[in-house]
């Protein structure tokens, strides 16, 4: 669980991060807070899909679902 | 009555939070024709004002000139009010055709076709050209209208940093494996205002195979040393396969935009884009104005080397001041407030005072990133642009902001 928070973190701060940016952290509001905008949440589902062969229904993948590391976390072990 | 008063309910509570998100647009009726001085009503049934405009796309200036006015006469006369036809059946005059000619040579590419405005070009061309063996891969603050385009596609879509090179290159290496790849991007962007690296783009583009789209509706006519865009500016000319822009900003101002690009992909779009297949395209009073514009453009840079010299002066003059500002050199030159509250109360005191500049905040532009936009053109006078950097110094001073860092600004007003 901590292993797979830390590694969507990195992607997250990897993908989305501009050099402005405050430090994201599991809990920042990533959609609700501008950081990811609902139309550049695709390469995170991809990322998800791809490293935990998952597949995640375009109906769970809302704004909500994915607005911090920690719900995202919840989410893909739903599909684990 | 099928609109019952549930319904009635649920619409004027989702108005309700908009109004009380703050995000409730409010028009202002403007009495005069779109000019550097305008006279306008606001709020609603309050005495007209007399204000200098700032916050328009009419770069050139053209929106009201008399020659554009007289060439749109003239096609009134001589073509007609409307085609009451879609282009392929009985709605394609010889002065569309000549319009599409005319915007080829000016942006020096293979071919155009028109569409009702920029917006329809844009949600028309991705699913004309792609399918779902392709990709999309749009920098981060494309415009909504590419945003829409894209979501009509069958493609994939992926994005990239905000003009990080870096991060383009990842996609397209990510991305390898697909039939077709476009890097889609907006030429200046409308918020910043600063300009994409097309230079880099192409050289990318070039390297991992993929086609280069530019929405270059805020720099057709003025960007670059004779105006044809950001293409001519980073030195890529003939390099773009796909152009759109707008008639409804610099090039007149009135409506209307188009494709332009790679001869098989117009033709494309003639054949399968929806917004062109199923709407009238420019009506032809509109078509004769803009013909005229291009005339005007060709035979002088006159208009966009005042508005450069008119941008030179503003940004010096804000800077020097103390405000904040977005880097750049284009005539979009954001004050920076950060303060959502804090910009409109700006821009209600710069109203107040004869300025007409509007605040931009979240959602918008990103959260703390708010600012009033503002936009020079060759329209103004030297008289106009003293008296409005007067205001914006005077409303700077009540607010205490000239002088102050990003950081100082947020401390006193938050973000």
């Amino acid at each position: 669980m901590e292993d797979m928070k830390g590694i969507i973190l990195e992607y997250v701060i990897e993908e989305y991060a501009d050099d402005e940016d405050d430090e994201i952290t599991f809990d920042t509001p990533l959609i609700s807070g501008g950081i990811v905008d609902s139309f550049s949440m695709v390469s995170l589902k991809r990322f998800l899909e791809t490293k935990y062969k998952i597949s995640i229904p375009d109906d769970k993948a809302t704004p909500e679902a994915f607005d911090t590391v920690n719900k995202i976390v919840v989410l893909v072990k739903e599909f684990l | 009555m099928a609109y019952s008063d549930k319904i009635k309910e649920l619409y004027k509570n989702q108005l309700n939070s908009i109004q009380e998100a703050g995000l409730f647009k409010q028009e202002r009726y403007i009495h005069s024709s779109q000019a550097a001085d305008i006279e306008v009503e606001f709020p609603t049934g309050s005495s007209i004002k007399k204000v200098i405009n700032v916050c328009s796309n009419n770069y050139l200036g053209l929106s009201s000139h008399p020659d554009v006015i007289k060439a749109a006469h003239d096609g009134l006369d001589t073509r007609g009010y409307g085609m009451s036809s879609v282009r392929f059946i009985c709605g394609t005059q010889d002065i569309h055709r000549e319009l599409e000619n005319k915007v080829t040579e000016f942006l020096g590419t293979e071919d155009t076709i028109l569409f009702p405005s920029c917006m329809d070009a844009n949600a028309g061309v991705f699913e004309a050209i792609l399918t779902s063996e392709d990709v999309m891969i749009s920098d981060r603050l494309v415009h909504a209208s590419i945003i829409d385009g894209m979501r009509l596609c069958p493609a994939q879509h992926d994005t990239f940093k905000h003009s990080n090179m870096e991060h383009l290159e990842k996609k397209l290496q990510l991305h390898a494996n697909k039939r077709l790849k476009v890097v889609i991007n907006d030429g200046v962007y409308s918020m910043d205002g600063d300009t994409a690296k097309l230079d880099k783009m192409a050289e990318l583009c070039e390297k991992y195979d993929a086609l280069l789209f530019v929405d270059d509706s805020h720099s057709s006519g003025f960007i670059g040393k004779t105006g044809r865009g950001t293409h001519e500016k980073c030195d890529v000319m003939g390099k773009i396969d796909i152009i759109t822009t707008t008639f409804g900003k610099a090039l007149g101002g009135a409506s209307g935009g188009c494709v332009s690009g790679r001869k098989e992909i117009v033709e494309m779009c003639r054949q399968k884009a929806r917004p062109y297949l199923f709407s009238n395209t420019i009506a032809p009073v509109v078509v004769s104005g803009v013909l005229k514009v291009l005339d005007i453009l060709s035979q002088s840079t006159e208009r966009r080397d005042k508005l450069e010299k008119n941008t030179a002066f503003w940004r010096k003059g804000l800077t020097e001041a103390g405000f904040v500002l977005k880097d750049g050199d284009t005539p979009i030159v954001p004050v920076m407030l950060f303060n959502a509250k804090l910009a409109q109360d700006v821009s209600k005191d710069l109203f107040d005072l004869g300025i007409y500049a509007i605040g931009f905040f979240f959602p918008v532009v990103p959260q703390g990133a708010a600012r009033i936009r503002t936009q020079i053109s060759a329209g103004h006078e030297m008289h106009h642009l003293e008296k409005a950097l007067d205001a914006f110094i005077q409303v700077g001073k009540k607010y205490k902001i000239l002088g102050k860092t990003k950081q100082e600004i947020i401390d006193m007003y938050g973000c």
